[in-house]
């Protein structure tokens, strides 16, 4: 049964696919320019994919900055790390751990046709990104009240560096760390931000039945997008939180 | 439809629904158990080998999440393990030759 | 009863499809996009060029009396930034490039065309802000940004400027994307890798290094950014900060970015001889190959750029020796274009004589290179107006050649009809000579110590005739490009219709309709030929098609 076009300026035209049989799906997700569904899912999922590489740069710069400046001034940056706190961090780290798995049974349960526990999996994935929200929020009030965050107001005095009884950071160096902290784990957060908007529109797609075990698609990209978040802050946990613990 | 391309990527795996659940599970584990074991070692001192042992500990976490969550390692298209491995790579190269200016400065 | 002759009925093409400002504005169809990038980079190309002709109106004479030096440093910024990041990086790709990808290999369109409209739209909002932040006073940093000027001490508008170029590099990254996927993705049956168009595989390596290298870019625009409105130190020495980090970031995109402005040129050219030359190209496999390996070894060169700022001499030497290794696969593409020429048929059509332009300016700024990538030599002439001939050897004289080049090959294709060949001739011409009287004193001023952006030379006045040939030459220039835009113009109204393939060339987007239907081919090709089977074509058409306009 032919669905009736659909009329919205920017979709595809409508498609035709000649099917052998009634028994072979008309697939309404096929897009016109793909010859059939497993191209285009294999293009979703290799941009995607490639995507993710351009977000693998992006950081990669802050990445950078970070390795030069933490060997030029490890002492600062370590005493600059002590002040915040690890503990949160870790706590962090294991609620984006809990969501990436969160994710992956979410598409599982789509692959098996289990609509409620999708449902329920979706949900959990964005409250485990909220709670990483919320333990963030914290994180960066902590800081402002310590006047650790970058800018006029900024102050890093007599903080003595880990296992240098004496000796006092730099505080224009501190300044930098945290400089490089609030940019990293910021930009992170809002790629953290726009992972939730995505869920948002995943769950409501779910909740309409749009995915079927033959077709998850944006469920299996979104998730990529999600890991590679969860993949980001776990590099950034022990760089960040963890320099020089050990005094 | 491309030569390369044999099998889909996301299809569910032919053998019982189980297997994939209990890879996941236990890569769960895995990744909670490093957390754990990054922040427990943080506080030994290893002198310069702290960090990288924690970038080990970082490294093995995303490998598990990219081959497991990721669905890497079911892929049958070598394709996205080059997109992979050439990322990393360009990442590599911006992190080791500007190195390459900063680490020799003080050699003249 | 009527006796005029009947009007043919105009068959349905992607031009006459759907009608009105909205089947513009928010189509997703390959070939409408490009069009709309092609009046976009156009009118950009208006702006950097009319920075460009103040700033050689100011260097005719040695006294800084056409401006003053705060609005020069205004002047060679804007036309910096506007011509590479507003013109030249989208340039091919964006237009020859959004048009011909899908057709070369036998799709319907690319594999995301909603993605390629909303790249379009990034493009247009970058391009508002950058021509928002010209129009209430510009930046005076130089293109390149350096800090700590750029993020401590300017009075311009950095902020608005490096948000611009931000979204537009967005625009790249997509554009970048969409190729790479579609080329995986969407070949027709029987297009297999060594089957392609070299102009794809120029494309698929210019998206590698987008894909790579713009965010890198992105990321630094973000740190120049946030230093400028909160001092935070990172690029500022009095605060710990290194300026050098500035520039590793900012180069590690934009020397990359310099490939991405010459691979797509490096297609065409190899389309263009091939087609003109009756002959496949002399070493498809090296050809293709090499632009992969430019891409790659593109990234790894960046600190020439710095030789002389600061960085350690170990690394210059490092990064000198590897500057020498990427001249390698530029120059296996130079000789295999000359080897393809050696016995073929040759046809000097206005295409044909901007590839020779293309090869020999290419060469020119090439080797040219290879002087800048000796420590001993740049350090004489860094910073001064041989660095500036040399790119502009290889940015205009190559890359915008290329384009050129492109524009008229396709043309027919693009818009069904056929340009003045008596007219393009003689602009391919002006072109050339025009160039070369601009650029080529330029080595010698550079070579002979002139500075770059000094508006007054007053002490070294024996400079002043060099600079008036150049400027003189700039005017010719300028005339050499007015032209295609006259008669490509005048051609859409009262240009011949074209036939579906005018130059009988190899490829599949001449085997369907000048202009082309929506959806490219009427029936899906099957590739069973290998390209640039101009023997092949020979035969089956012995006579040959004549375009003269």
């Amino acid at each position: 049964m032919r669905p009736t076009p659909r009329r919205c300026p920017l979709a595809d035209s409508q498609i035709i696919v000649e099917t052998a049989s009634h028994a072979e799906a008309y697939n309404p997700a096929l897009l016109h320019h793909f010859a059939e569904p497993q191209q285009q899912r294999d293009a979703a999922s290799l941009g995607m994919w490639i995507f993710l590489a351009t977000e693998v740069m992006f950081f990669g710069g802050l990445f950078c900055a970070y390795l030069i400046y933490r060997l030029a001034y490890f002492g600062d940056f370590a005493a600059a790390s002590t002040s915040i706190n690890a503990a949160l961090g870790g706590a962090n780290t294991a609620v984006l751990i809990c969501s990436s798995l969160t994710v992956v049974l979410a598409i599982w349960a789509a692959q098996t046709s289990r609509r409620a526990l999708m449902l329920l999996m979706l949900v959990l994935t964005m409250l485990f990104g909220c709670a990483f929200l919320g333990i963030k929020a914290k994180e960066y009030h902590d800081k402002f009240v310590e006047h650790h965050v970058p800018g006029a107001s900024f102050s890093f005095e007599h903080e003595e560096i880990p296992g240098h009884p004496g000796q006092y950071a730099n505080p224009h160096h501190a300044e930098i760390f945290f400089a490089l902290y609030f940019i990293m784990t910021g930009l992170h957060a809002l790629h953290m931000i726009v992972g939730l908007g995505v869920f948002t529109w995943l769950l409501w797609a779910a909740w309409k039945g749009r995915f079927t075990p033959d077709y998850y698609t944006p469920l299996e990209i979104g998730g990529l997008y999600w890991h590679f978040v969860d993949i980001v802050w776990i590099y950034l946990f022990p760089l960040l939180y963890l320099i020089d613990r050990h005094r | 439809m491309t030569p390369e391309c044999e099998l889909p990527m996301s299809a569910p795996s032919d053998h019982s629904k189980s297997s994939p659940l209990t890879t996941y599970f236990a890569v769960w584990v895995a990744l909670l158990f490093g957390t754990f074991l990054t922040y427990e070692v943080a506080k030994i001192d290893l002198g310069p080998w702290n960090a990288a042992v924690a970038l080990i500990i970082a490294s093995t976490k995303a490998l598990l999440v990219a081959l497991f969550f990721m669905h890497i390692k079911g892929a049958h298209e070598r394709l996205l393990k080059l997109v992979v491995i050439t990322t990393i790579a360009f990442l590599i190269i911006l992190l080791s030759l500007s190195m390459a200016d900063y680490a020799t400065r003080l050699w003249s | 009863m009527a006796t005029a002759p009947a009007q043919p009925v105009e068959r349905e093409n992607y031009l006459n499809a759907h009608y009105g400002i909205r089947s513009w504005l928010l189509t997703t169809d390959h070939k409408r996009i490009a069009l709309l990038y092609l009046i976009s980079i156009t009118f950009f190309f208006f702006i950097g060029g009319f920075f460009a002709l103040l700033i050689r109106l100011e260097l005719l004479t040695p006294a800084g009396d056409l401006v003053q030096a705060d609005t020069y440093n205004k002047l060679f910024t804007m036309h910096g930034q506007v011509m590479v990041f507003f013109f030249l990086i989208p340039s091919i790709p964006a237009v020859l490039g959004n048009f011909l990808v899908p057709m070369m290999i036998g799709a319907k369109d690319l594999a995301f065309p909603r993605i390629n409209l909303l790249s379009w739209y990034l493009y247009i909002i970058g391009g508002a802000m950058m021509l928002h932040c010209i129009l209430t006073g510009g930046v005076d940093t130089g293109w390149t940004f350096y800090t700590p000027f750029s993020t401590e001490f300017s009075n311009t508008k950095v902020i608005e400027a490096g948000l611009a170029i931000f979204v537009a590099g967005f625009s790249s990254i997509l554009t970048g994307l969409n190729f790479i996927v579609t080329i995986h993705r969407m070949r027709a049956p029987g297009m297999t890798w060594s089957r392609l168009p070299l102009f794809i595989w120029a494309h698929y390596a210019t998206s590698l290094i987008q894909i790579l290298g713009t965010p890198v870019i992105a990321i630094t625009l973000v740190l120049v950014v946030a230093e400028r409105a909160l001092h935070l130190g990172i690029f500022d020495p009095k605060l710990g900060g290194d300026p050098l980090l500035f520039q590793h970031l900012f180069w590690f995109y934009s020397h990359p970015a310099v490939y991405i402005m010459i691979l797509p040129s490096m297609g065409v050219v190899s389309e263009v001889i091939a087609c003109f030359a009756r002959k496949r190209i002399f070493g498809y496999t090296f050809v293709a190959l090499s632009s992969i390996t430019i891409a790659v070894f593109g990234f790894l060169v960046w600190a020439h750029h710095m030789f002389v700022a600061g960085i350690s001499v170990y690394a210059a030497l490092v990064f000198s020796l590897l500057s020498y290794s990427v001249a390698v696969p530029s120059a296996v593409k130079v000789f295999n274009w000359t080897a393809t020429l050696y016995k073929g048929s040759i046809r000097y059509d206005a295409p044909m004589l901007y590839a020779f332009g293309f090869v020999g300016l290419f060469t020119i700024g090439g080797l040219t290179g290879l002087f800048l990538a000796s420590l001993g030599v740049d350090v004489h002439v860094h910073d001064t107006y041989f660095v500036i001939a040399h790119f502009h050897y290889i940015m205009v004289g190559g890359a915008l050649m290329g384009y050129l080049g492109g524009m008229h090959f396709w043309w027919p294709k693009i818009s069904g009809k056929l340009y003045p060949e008596g007219w393009a001739r003689l602009a391919a011409l002006i072109v050339f000579v025009g160039f070369n009287l601009t650029f080529f004193p330029q080595f010698i001023l550079g070579y002979l110590g002139m500075p770059r952006r000094y508006y007054d030379y007053s002490h070294m006045p024996e400079f002043q005739i060099l600079n008036v040939f150049s400027t003189a030459g700039a005017t010719i220039l300028g005339v050499g490009y007015l032209l295609p835009m006259i008669y490509f113009l005048w051609s859409m109204r009262y240009g011949k219709p074209a036939p579906d393939n005018p130059w009988n060339a190899a490829g599949l987007e001449w085997q369907t309709a000048s202009p082309p239907p929506t959806f490219n081919f009427d029936e899906e090709p099957v590739v069973t030929w290998e390209a640039y089977n101009y023997d092949e074509i020979d035969a089956a058409h012995p006579e040959e098609v004549s375009v003269g306009g």
